[in-house]
């Protein structure tokens, strides 16, 4: 508890809650002395919320810690990393800042699912009132709105800290490092991540927000909900965090890879992660930009986004604000955002399905660039998402096309995974289970994308439901079933222990058909014509069975989540050890012992063949120095 | 729980990697994160053009600009380029190990660094002047105060950049070896000063003047 207590999560916390209080406080009083600045008496005053919760971030960062060594070299002096526990207990890294990336990548990890819990419990509440038609609990549709507008953003949240948990765990792992090339700002990364998500929560309780989690203007600008700056906020003091760790592992990936690997003989996953990478590094800047400018117009008056303008500066040819330019910018970021998410997921696949087809990755170079592919293509497909808008057509079919156009590279993983399993020696531990789980849920998912993207059929599904069906089975069989393979098949690897499998199996026979449920009966409703982000829906539209479904499948991915947390928590205690390599992977991780030492491996590890040559006799992919005497 | 196991104890209980980079492999990776991360504000700058190049713009006559002060915003342009110039002998003076020079060199970059942005601030702003733009500007305002105010917020870390790097400077840090502090310093001022060159003309040269009224 001593140690809980003066580590740095709960520093930071006091320090953040602190300093945006105290800053809150005299900036409000400040503002009430200056003449002509007009403070409501009661409530918040929102420019005082604004500058403190960014004064708070950086209360957050100060007091736990994570640019102490910065200031230090500032300074003039010459910090070292240190490395290890530092004479705490070993569970106390986990709340203390580490520079260690599997640290780290467990922290994202733990952060990732803790945060997607209370998305998904704010799911199952708003899944709850729509199961009938009526309100039924929620008191008015203020409610219902902050409800879905904050899943969207922390199920965002929480999926980023996924990816974060899986590029940085895995990435030096797999290319043979003993770390990211920049540990402290790996550090940084995570660390900025935690006072936002506060942020981003608290902005729940103060006041919500209506804006969905696009927060187009101009209701993002007008909205009288405060809540809405925190949204804004907290969503881009998150980009930091994302600029930040996907710059550590390009560089990472591009000068500390093992002796003998070549590009081309990178594992899977690290080329999805660097082509992820490359997105998160370049487009988060714009959607900062575009949220930045939200902020500015609400508390600076200044005219981005309204149309309308005085008349005598109009008069003058003066002229207004558009709300197109914010969806251009914001989409020019949140659609790459997506592919963020999804390739590293896609990358997952293709690195487990030949250790458990027992065969050669078919295709190799050609999954490699066409995560590179879907990277560039994804920057160009933006305007897709503003089909049924007042842009000119001459700009709606180029977008059209260019997101059609995307279906190339994801087909050609697509092709490679049917003939990686194609003849293969199958194996169905639960991690080839949600393999396999994915991809039949991103091929729904894929399908589903084309019927929007083509310009006529989406004047009709533009915000149905049919978006939400096909969204959700995007991120599920592009990130969340791969999230859970990850963690089910390096379990082992990073605690030294087995996960139970009987729970395993249940948890996928659970949640799978249950998204498949839950997705397709979305599609269908909508098809039927039942509007997205809205908390009501007339009995005469005929569908109450499906949404009474949707809602009964929402609660069974809920439960089987929770599943898979009481496996992994009581696996953990388990005192019998895990089998060296449980899945007979090629892979250099597996010929280290597990739990990895901290620095990975003992001594350089030397890449001597191809990665995935899985059943033929006497290939051998990485050298890895064993530990003398054990 | 502890997922990680212990690596090499030495003497001292402290943990020793065995594959730590060499600092000279560091700085290779430390100037390639620091270009990525031009790259990447690259594309900040570059969402903020789009928006100058999407709003600031009639149907019938294309592109506009508010009528600005052309000769104060020319001479600041002018002092920021030259601080470049400066910044650059700084660090061919840390490469040779020549104090004098660095600290002439890095002087005269912090002093134009500054008189730009207390001209965009006191001249172009019209913090308090009289002056015709404002935030509440329409387009015009919004846009041109979050180009250059952008700007200013990258000139404001660049200062503080170059004053941290010329007290490290003189308290002996840098060597003809090792001097990435003062690599990443020019490098991150170079880029600024860059930024500022596309910006100048798609704020005070490019489209047709429009006079904005006080308002």
């Amino acid at each position: 508890m001593k140690y809980f207590l003066t580590s740095a999560l709960v520093r930071g916390l006091v320090g953040q809650i602190v300093t945006t209080w105290l800053s809150y406080s005299l900036i409000r009083s400040f503002r009430m002395t200056v003449e002509g600045w007009t403070v409501p008496e009661v409530g918040l005053d929102e420019p005082a919320v604004v500058l403190a919760c960014i004064i708070g971030l950086f209360g957050f960062l100060l007091s736990c810690g994570v640019v102490t060594d910065w200031l230090k070299m500032m300074a003039g002096h010459k910090p070292h990393l240190k490395h290890g526990a530092q004479g705490r207990p070993g569970w106390t890294r986990y709340v203390n800042i580490d520079v260690n990336h599997k640290v780290i990548g467990i922290q994202y990890g733990l952060n990732s699912i803790f945060i997607l819990l209370i998305g998904g419990l704010l799911a199952i509440l708003f899944r709850l009132e729509l199961a009938m038609p009526g309100l039924q609990f929620l008191q008015s549709g203020d409610q219902y709105n902050t409800l879905f507008s904050a899943h969207g953003i922390i199920m965002i949240a929480a999926i980023f800290a996924g990816v974060g948990a899986m590029t940085n765990y895995l990435g030096p792992v797999l290319i043979g490092a003993s770390d990211m090339a920049f540990p402290r700002l790996n550090a940084f990364s995570y660390w900025v991540g935690v006072p936002s998500a506060v942020i981003l929560l608290a902005g729940i309780f103060l006041g919500g927000w209506d804006t969905g989690w696009v927060g187009y203007p101009t209701h993002s600008t007008t909205t009288k909900m405060i809540g809405v700056q925190m949204f804004l906020l907290g969503f881009y003091l998150n980009g930091f965090s994302s600029i930040a760790s996907g710059l550590n592992m390009v560089v990472t990936a591009v000068y500390m890879r093992a002796k003998g690997m070549s590009y081309f003989r990178m594992p899977i996953f690290v080329w999805a992660a660097v082509a992820a990478s490359i997105l998160q590094a370049t487009t988060t800047q714009t959607v900062g930009v575009a949220l930045t400018m939200v902020v500015a117009q609400r508390t600076l008056g200044m005219n981005f986004f309204t149309p309308i303008l005085d008349p005598e500066l109009l008069a003058a040819g003066v002229p207004a604000g558009d709300p197109i330019l914010f969806q251009h910018i914001f989409w020019f970021y949140s659609h790459p955002a997506v592919y963020v998410w999804i390739l590293p997921g896609l990358g997952i696949i293709s690195e487990l399905l030949p250790v458990f087809t027992r065969k050669p990755l078919f295709g190799y170079k050609w999954i490699a660039l066409s995560s590179v592919g879907i990277a560039l293509v994804g920057m160009l497909v933006w305007a897709h998402h503003m089909l049924t808008s007042s842009m000119p057509p001459t700009w709606k079919i180029p977008f059209m096309l260019s997101t059609l156009l995307v279906a190339v590279p994801t087909g050609v993983k697509f092709f490679s995974w049917l003939a990686t399993i194609w003849e293969g020696k199958m194996r169905f531990p639960t991690p080839m289970l949600f393999v396999l789980g994915s991809i039949s849920v991103f091929l729904l998912g894929g399908l589903s994308g084309p019927i929007l993207g083509t310009i006529g059929t989406d004047m009709h599904l533009h915000d149905t439901y049919f978006v939400v069906g096909h969204f959700h089975a995007t991120v599920f069989g592009g990130f969340v079933f791969p999230f859970f393979a990850a963690i089910y098949y390096w379990f082992p690897k990073m605690t030294g222990k087995m996960y139970d499998e009987l729970l395993g199996k249940i948890h996928f026979w659970i949640m799978v058909p249950g998204f498949w449920v839950m997705s397709l009966l979305q599609m269908r409703v909508g098809v039927l014509g039942m509007r997205r982000r809205i908390a009501d829906y007339g009995p005469d539209l005929g569908i109450q069975v499906e949404q009474a479904l949707i809602t009964v499948a929402t609660l069974a991915i809920g439960w089987s989540v929770l599943i898979m947390i009481y496996n992994l928590v009581s696996s953990v205690r388990k005192t019998e050890l895990a089998p060296e390599n449980p899945w007979e992977s090629r892979s250099p991780e597996f010929l280290a012992p597990s739990p990895l030492p901290e620095f990975n491996y003992l001594a350089p590890i030397e890449v001597v063949g191809e990665p995935y040559d899985y059943g033929l006799e006497g290939a051998t992919y990485a050298v890895v120095p064993t530990p003398a005497g054990d | 729980m502890s997922a990680v196991a212990h690596g090499h104890d030495d003497h001292h209980g402290e943990l020793h990697n065995p594959m730590e980079p060499t600092r000279q492999e560091q700085i290779v990776m430390n100037r390639f994160g620091l270009w990525l991360f031009c790259f990447s504000e690259v594309f900040l700058f570059a969402a903020l053009l789009a928006a100058r190049f999407y709003l600031w713009r009639d149907p019938d006559v294309g592109a506009l600009r508010p009528d600005l002060p052309q000769a104060p915003a020319l001479i600041f342009t002018c002092v920021l380029l030259v601080s470049s110039f400066f910044m650059n002998r700084a660090e061919v003076a840390a490469a040779n190990e020549d104090r004098a020079t660095f600290n002439f060199s890095m002087a005269s970059t912090f002093v134009m660094g500054l008189i730009f942005l207390v001209g965009v601030i006191v001249l172009e702003w019209g913090v308090g002047g009289e002056t015709h733009i404002l935030p509440t500007s329409g387009a015009f305002g919004a846009v041109f105060f979050a180009m250059t105010g952008m700007h200013a917020i990258h000139v404001i870390t660049g200062l503080i950049f170059v004053a941290i790097v010329w007290r490290n400077g003189n308290l002996g840090n840098y060597s003809r070896e090792d001097h990435w502090g003062v690599e990443a310093c020019a490098i991150y001022w170079h880029f600024v000063d860059l930024v500022w060159i596309f910006f100048y003309p798609a704020i005070y040269l490019i489209g047709l003047a429009v006079h904005i009224p006080i308002h």
